[in-house]
């Protein structure tokens, strides 16, 4: 099997766990307290208008059929309407998954900046005061929670110091930069923890691998013996990972921010949740459903390239 | 070459000083006394009602009264952080108990018997791996409603995937060493060999990630508290409290800071158990 | 007599553990002589891997190495960085036991054998590519211009060894350090890989190291064996004159304990005990307490290894009363 055929594959098999998870969607928000009627047309309402929407929404219809309805919709790109801010729901997520995605992307990064030097210095000193601080101080960043990172921040060099903005996300990318700094940090200090203890780890397994003794033995310089050598190998384990905290990643967007009031999906879904707002929330879901899925497919990808013993099947 | 010097002596007091997983495993143990302490007897220890408004000392800065201060209802934050290690450690305990025995249960059952068990098993994975654990949570507390016990209920009918994965691998390692292999030759019963024979060589792995898993649990309940999902206010709950104080974060810090601090130092004790028992049941790793 | 192109004198080699220093060699010499098979012969643990790794500078600190080790004169103990940069490689080459765990997983053959020359020898692309080509022709594998860009996994154990080796020969050394070069292999490749060394030591003209346990290897490739058991050399002799008539009291039981080849067939006698920890050795010789043939003056001293018979030295107390097994080569 080929990369491009496997790819394939792994993309359809996406197909039927998708289907199970619109399912799994469709029946808890059915479960969601209140009805979407009154949420729609707020408290004061006859019966008569109420089953008038029910009717419109198809919620008169047994389940099997909603489901279905639900489904066509969902592949018609009608993911239904926001209750409280009347807009349809894809045009919600159009407007605000960027700036998620963004703020997503732009930890990540910020992640594997503050990870991957600190893994390789910590490791290479290993058992020093240097490698004991720099996995001291990545231990306490597992324990703390990334809110509470966020308002830290947030106090210190926003409203302090005020050398970054409390709020916003700018109008343009260098200003997205910028203002998505101290979110995009407290999201990816977390996430730069588990990449700095597994890349660490790694390392130092690599490190006494016996390809390692050979390549020294050939008379290879340092660098090359560290960079082509132990790091090539050591990085495939930590991008796989990375790859698979997009979950947490998603999870934590969520927290920062609503910390940060940054208005992009995250804090739309809290908003929702609060709003009992049953078409976002589903929708939201599903997005993020997808979103995952995607990126495990392109770890996946990844992973057979930067290691040639992977089987593709 | 090194030059250092290689007598015995020397190198023992080395290795003192290295960072080595012994001390921290302990400093995780002593922490876990300290917290135990605080959510066993928090009326004795206390100073203050956890609840308790005193209007004539609203956001006092810390003093000997008042060592962590007072917030903007002129509650004792030394007292509210006391109180609130019973509530943080009742969630690290009640998010990760049910996940651990329902999962090993789970794991143990479909990596024995694999087949059709497995393969439901694994397309239920698929499908909860998918989503962002966060996102389900909130999700699931959003159909049943905030709370301590809705967030209980949402945790545990997800976190159980995680521990069932880790058994079930280990389970279907075991299953094949010779020992296991002995034992269903000689006839023991299904039950037996699972029980009797491959848990307890199976269940480390995931003994270890429940220690994890309860510094996350700690996370994930002071998110959700903060998020206005988990504890409710008044509940002294150190997410709470943080979401509480996050107003006055510049002007009366400490209502906050002390919540913070607590709230890092009950994660760090269980990450620092779980990577020292990790360190004591896979001498291997 | 020409002169040796490696000379080993007083090599020491100690290691810092958490538990103290573990002198994992102890004051061994050997020379090796131009075109010259030697076999260190020794179970794990004796010290016979961390010897020649010793030798090319692969150890990592903190390890203290002490006394000479002389290539074509110069003390490479002593030699610079930059300095070994050259030998290793350039002039010493060394292969290992499992050429699945040394070869890098994810460069291909190729690449591992160009980014020797392109370290050791002045060669623009083509060359190289060429060379490389070459090189795995020269092992014997197969339609070598494709298999240049197949990654380790998807060799064979015996190409896979092969490719090794043509690794290791990429910028002509004149001296192959072979650790344990068949122990992974099935006796038919083991054969193989054998004839190919000795093959490519002729043609290439180096010299070779084997480091092995299996005496059947020595027997069957080498010129010079030396014994090595708790970080110590026990014996030295010509290879046939050590397989008929072996001096130390180990090197007898190693003896005994293989299936002979020959006509007379005998019981096979395992070794009793385990090989000795290093970092708690008894006083004496080291074989003492595992030695059929032991008495108290075992005990008092170390023995010295001492000419006990022309081009043969031992370090055995009671060298003299050994039996002569009469095992044929």
């Amino acid at each position: 099997m080929n990369r491009w055929q496997y790819a394939l594959t792994r993309l359809l098999q996406i197909i039927p766990t998708f289907f199970v998870v619109m399912l799994l969607v469709f029946v808890m928000v059915r479960l969601l307290p209140g009805d979407p009627a009154s949420a729609i047309l707020g408290d004061r309402v006859t019966d008569e208008a109420i089953a008038q929407v029910n009717r419109r929404l198809g919620l008169d219809q047994p389940l099997p059929v909603q489901f279905g309805i639900f489904v066509r919709n969902f592949f018609r790109g009608d993911l239904g309407s926001s209750a409280n801010l009347r807009v349809p729901v894809l045009e919600l997520i159009k407007e605000r998954l960027p700036v998620t995605l963004y703020l997503t992307a732009y930890a990540g990064v910020l992640a594997a900046l503050l990870a991957v030097p600190l893994a390789i210095l910590a490791a290479f000193r290993r058992n020093t005061w240097v490698d004991g601080l720099i996995r001291g101080v990545f231990q306490v960043g597992l324990s703390v929670p990334v809110f509470y990172v966020g308002l830290q921040l947030l106090t210190f060099f926003g409203a302090r110091l005020g050398v970054f903005p409390v709020g916003g996300v700018g109008s343009n990318f260098t200003q997205n930069l910028y203002y998505l700094f101290l979110p995009a940090l407290s999201l990816g200090f977390y996430l730069s923890a588990i990449l700095m203890r597994n890349l660490r780890a790694s390392i130092i397994e690599v490190f006494s691998a016996e390809y390692v003794e050979f390549a020294r033995s050939k008379g290879l310089k340092r660098r090359v013996v560290v960079l082509k050598h132990i790091l090539r190998n050591a990085l495939i384990s930590t991008v796989t990972l990375f790859g698979l905290s997009i979950g947490q990643l998603i999870g934590g967007a969520v927290i920062t921010e609503t910390v940060f009031a940054v208005p992009g999906v995250g804090r739309l879904m809290v908003d929702a949740i609060f709003g009992r707002d049953y078409a976002v929330i589903q929708g939201l879901t599903l997005t993020f459903a997808l979103l995952v899925s995607l990126v495990f497919l392109l770890t996946d990808l990844l992973y057979a390239t930067l290691d040639p013993r992977a089987e593709l099947s | 070459m090194a030059t250092s010097s290689l007598s015995p002596k020397r190198d023992a007091r080395r290795s003192l000083l290295r960072v080595s997983p012994k001390p921290t495993l302990l400093l995780g143990l002593l922490l876990l006394a300290v917290f135990l302490a605080a959510a066993l007897f928090p009326a004795q220890l206390a100073p203050y009602e956890p609840a308790e408004f005193d209007y004539t000392a609203i956001m006092q800065p810390p003093s000997a009264a008042h060592p962590f201060g007072t917030d903007n209802f002129g509650r004792d934050v030394l007292s509210r952080v006391i109180w609130g290690t019973r509530i943080d450690l009742q969630i690290a305990l009640f998010t990760t108990l049910f996940p651990f025995i329902f999962g090993t249960l789970v794991g143990a059952l479909t990596g024995y018997y694999g087949r059709w068990l497995d393969a439901i098993f694994g397309r239920i994975v698929d499908v909860v791996v998918v989503f962002p654990f966060l996102v389900l949570v909130i999700a699931i507390v959003a159909v049943l409603g905030p709370g301590l016990l809705n967030m209980y209920i949402a945790v545990s009918s997800v976190g159980w995937i995680y521990y069932a994965r880790l058994v079930r691998g280990e389970v279907m390692v075991q299953k094949k060493a010779e020992y296991a292999q002995a034992a269903r030759v000689m006839g023991y019963s299904p039950a037996r060999v699972i029980f009797r024979h491959l848990l307890p060589n199976a269940v480390t792995p995931a003994i270890v990630y429940l220690m994890t898993d309860m510094s996350l649990g700690i996370l994930l309940g002071a998110s959700l508290g903060y998020l206005g999902l988990g504890a409710q206010p008044p509940t002294a709950e150190w997410g709470v409290m943080i979401a509480d104080g996050k107003n006055f974060m510049v002007t009366a810090p400490w209502v906050t800071t002390f919540p913070g601090l607590a709230l890092t130092a009950a994660g760090l004790t269980f990450s620092l158990i779980g990577d020292g028992l990790a360190d004591l049941l896979r001498p291997r790793a | 007599m020409s002169d040796p192109v490696l000379s080993v004198r007083n090599l020491s080699t100690t290691f810092a553990t958490p538990r103290g220093a573990l002198q994992a060699v102890d004051d061994v010499s050997f020379d090796v002589l131009p075109g010259e098979v030697l076999g260190i012969v020794g179970e794990s643990g004796s010290g016979k891997s961390v010897t020649l790794r010793s030798i090319m500078g692969l150890l990592r600190p903190p390890t203290r190495l002490e006394g000479e080790v002389r290539w074509l004169g110069e003390n490479l103990l002593r030699a610079s960085r930059e300095r070994m940069y050259k030998v290793a490689g350039g002039e010493i080459s060394i292969i290992f036991q499992e050429p699945m765990t040394a070869l890098n997983p994810v460069l291909t053959v190729g690449e591992q054998i160009l980014e020797s020359l392109y370290e050791h020898e002045r060669m623009s692309k083509k060359q190289a590519k060429a060379r490389a080509e070459e090189l795995l022709a020269l092992v014997g594998i197969p339609s070598p211009r494709e298999r240049l860009g197949d990654y380790a996994h998807q060799f064979s154990g015996g190409m896979r060894q092969r490719a090794m080796i043509a690794i290791a020969l990429a910028s002509n050394p004149k001296l192959l350090l072979a650790d344990e070069p068949t122990t992974a292999l099935d006796v038919t490749i083991q054969d193989q890989i054998l004839k190919l060394l000795l093959r490519l030591k002729d043609q290439l003209g180096m010299s070779v190291v084997i480091v092995t346990h299996d005496l059947g290897v020595v027997a069957q490739t080498c010129d010079q064996v030396a014994v090595m058991y708790a970080g110590r050399i026990v014996e030295t002799a010509p290879v046939s004159q050590l397989l008929r008539s072996p001096r130390h009291a180990y090197t007898l039981g190693l003896l005994r304990s293989l299936p002979g080849g020959g006509v007379r067939r005998q019981p096979l006698l395992p070794i009793l005990g385990a090989p000795p920890n290093l970092s708690d050795l008894p006083p004496g010789c080291a074989f003492a307490p595992r030695c059929p043939y032991v008495s108290d003056a075992c005990r008092v001293r170390v023995p010295p290894l001492v000419e006990v018979a022309p081009e043969q030295r031992s370090a055995c107390v009671h060298h003299d009363l050994l039996p002569r097994p009469g095992v044929a080569a």
